[in-house]
């Protein structure tokens, strides 16, 4: 087997040598010497600050909430994508340029204002606080700022899969004696849920490594409301290198799995649509 | 008769948009409910940047903006980004030319790669530049050594910036230029024209519009990125602080009003951002509409 199919346009070396250099320096070798850092640890050091309470809890808190906000993203998102692409109303160009403001606002900057905005006093805080529930500095403060964080993953990747679906489909489905809501569960939400799943996915990952939108919301109690990263900040300012590689070791082994598992579920997804 | 046949017709429309829609209620009720969530999560947190700035008055509000540490972040938040986009897009166009172009064993492997970056944690990303360049690091006895400032400096900071804002460009391209397909470059270099004119000529008009957009979304993040430099810049005022560092520090100082003033040039910059990419996506539907209808 040859390595490159021939081919008669030239910079093949060029760019594969200056794509794999630049990716190496930049991504891969200091990558790398994190894992490497965390071996040196020794396998009971290692382990001793992974499974300490304070890390397990903000591991938990971390997963727990990005989670939490992906779920609400998949409900939330799909209604958004299906309200965009199926419904006229006024303002509906501007809503959907507004769907990918979280992609584009800094989030130091949505951290300051949800918290605000969920603060005891702030408008959503007071009339939540009247329902007596208390938003910022609480798991629920930290889920709504991932929630924000992730809803334009999942609107973006099932919108364009919406919009391509063909009506036929459904009007057989109605011939056929199908009323709307089994068109939706039976017909349309199966050919949309791939697509739905990955958005979820990318949504659940962001949220995981999430830090400057949740900060500021979540009050940082130690085993209450910090957030993995979080953690690992302040391992580093209180000079803990070895713990904060090793957490960041754990969260990185899990994101690369969670990766993987969505590149192998898009190809077998598109095998299948294939067939 | 006609009359007759008129209402038929209108009949079996109904039942034709019947079914592929719902009935008005659901209909209102399902988009009350999408603009009720979005409302909450969009629309009230940029109303409250905007209160939160004008909070103390117009003056307060460009004091704020005109300070000179303020200034000093604005500043050096411009140069990360006017060293980090350029070497990203150089670094996109030959991922895009090497992953798109030519067929070769590992191909995938290396698109997961490129990606990689948008699944680190930001603070894991300033953390990996610690561990090399930081007085404790890899580096970081022969840096001091030689009086080289890496981390808690500028180059930290473009390096973190540069790690977590380089897959925009290239996956941006890889896959427009894969669906372009070789043909009009295989007929360019068939006709004599050398890799680069072929590349300035041929591929460049052609992905124009989707460079521009990872220009655009990389320096967006690129002027925005708050754990990844959080972690190497070492919050030196006036030095090391970017703008986003700034509201942090604002903020925990509980001068709201001036970090929601900082907040709000963030935010007008998103806008442009958002308004630049609509803009694109308009040119680039326009385009391919055009080329499909001659």
């Amino acid at each position: 087997m040859k390595f490159k199919r021939h081919s008669v346009i030239p910079g093949f070396g060029f760019t594969l040598g200056f794509t794999l250099t630049y990716l190496s320096l930049i991504v891969l070798i200091p990558l790398s010497l994190l894992f490497l850092k965390a071996t040196t640890l020794g396998w009971e050091h290692f382990w001793h600050t992974v499974v300490s309470a304070r890390v397990l809890a903000s591991l938990r808190l971390s997963f727990g909430t990005a989670l939490a906000s992906a779920l609400v993203n998949a409900v939330f998102g799909l209604l958004v994508a299906w309200v965009l692409v199926r419904y006229d109303f006024p303002g509906k160009k501007i809503v959907d340029a507004l769907v990918d403001l979280p992609f584009a606002l800094p989030t130091a900057v949505a951290g300051i204002a949800l918290t605000t905005l969920y603060a005891p006093h702030g408008w959503m805080g007071r009339l939540l606080a009247g329902l007596g529930i208390k938003a910022a500095f609480t798991p629920l403060g930290i889920t709504l700022a991932l929630i924000f964080i992730g809803l334009p993953f999942v609107v973006r990747t099932v919108e364009p899969i919406l919009q391509d679906f063909e009506k036929e489909i459904e009007e057989a489905a109605f011939s056929l004696g199908a009323n709307r809501w089994q068109t939706f569960c039976k017909v349309i939400l199966p050919a949309i849920l791939p697509a739905l799943l990955t958005g979820c996915a990318m949504a659940f990952s962001r949220a995981v490594g999430e830090y400057g939108s949740v900060v500021f919301i979540a009050g940082n109690m130690p085993l209450k409301t910090e957030i993995a990263p979080l953690l690992i900040m302040t391992k580093l300012e209180q000079y803990d290198y070895a713990g904060a590689t090793a957490i960041a070791g754990v969260m990185l082994v899990i994101s690369f799995l969670l990766l993987f598992a969505t590149h192998l579920f898009q190809a077998w997804t598109r095998q299948y649509e294939r067939v | 008769m006609a009359g007759a046949t008129g209402l038929r017709k209108r009949a079996a429309n109904q039942v034709a948009r019947a079914s592929v829609t719902e009935p008005p209620l659901v209909r209102g009720i399902l988009t009350a409910i999408a603009l009720i969530f979005l409302v909450v999560f969009l629309i009230l947190p940029i109303t409250v940047i905007v209160a939160g700035a004008l909070a103390k008055g117009v003056q307060f509000y460009f004091q704020a903006l005109t300070e000179p540490v303020a200034l000093a972040a604005a500043r050096l938040t411009l140069l990360v980004a006017v060293i980090t986009v350029p070497l990203n897009v150089l670094f996109g166009l030959a991922a895009a030319w090497a992953l798109a172009k030519f067929d070769f064993v590992g191909k995938k492997f290396l698109t997961t790669l490129i990606d990689l970056p948008f699944s680190v944690s930001p603070v894991i990303s300033g953390l990996i530049y610690v561990l090399v360049f930081g007085a404790q690091g890899v580096l970081g006895p022969w840096l001091q050594a030689h009086d080289i400032k890496i981390v808690f400096a500028l180059p930290g900071i473009v390096l973190a910036t540069v790690f977590v804002t380089s897959p925009f460009v290239a996956r941006e391209l890889i896959p427009l230029m894969q669906a372009q397909g070789n043909e009009e470059e295989n007929a360019a270099i068939i006709l004599g024209a050398s890799g680069w004119q072929t590349f300035w000529r041929v591929t460049l008009p052609n992905i124009k519009w989707g460079l521009l957009y990872g220009v655009i979304l990389c320096t967006a993040r690129a002027m925005g990125e708050f754990g990844a430099v959080s972690v190497v810049s070492g919050h030196i005022r006036g030095l090391t602080n970017t703008l986003p560092l700034h509201v942090e520090i604002l903020y925990n100082e509980y001068s709201f009003t001036a970090a929601f003033a900082v907040s709000s040039l963030l935010m007008m910059l998103a806008f442009v951002t958002l308004a630049l990419k609509h803009f694109i996506e308009w040119q680039h539907s326009r385009e391919t509409n055009l080329t499909a209808e001659s």
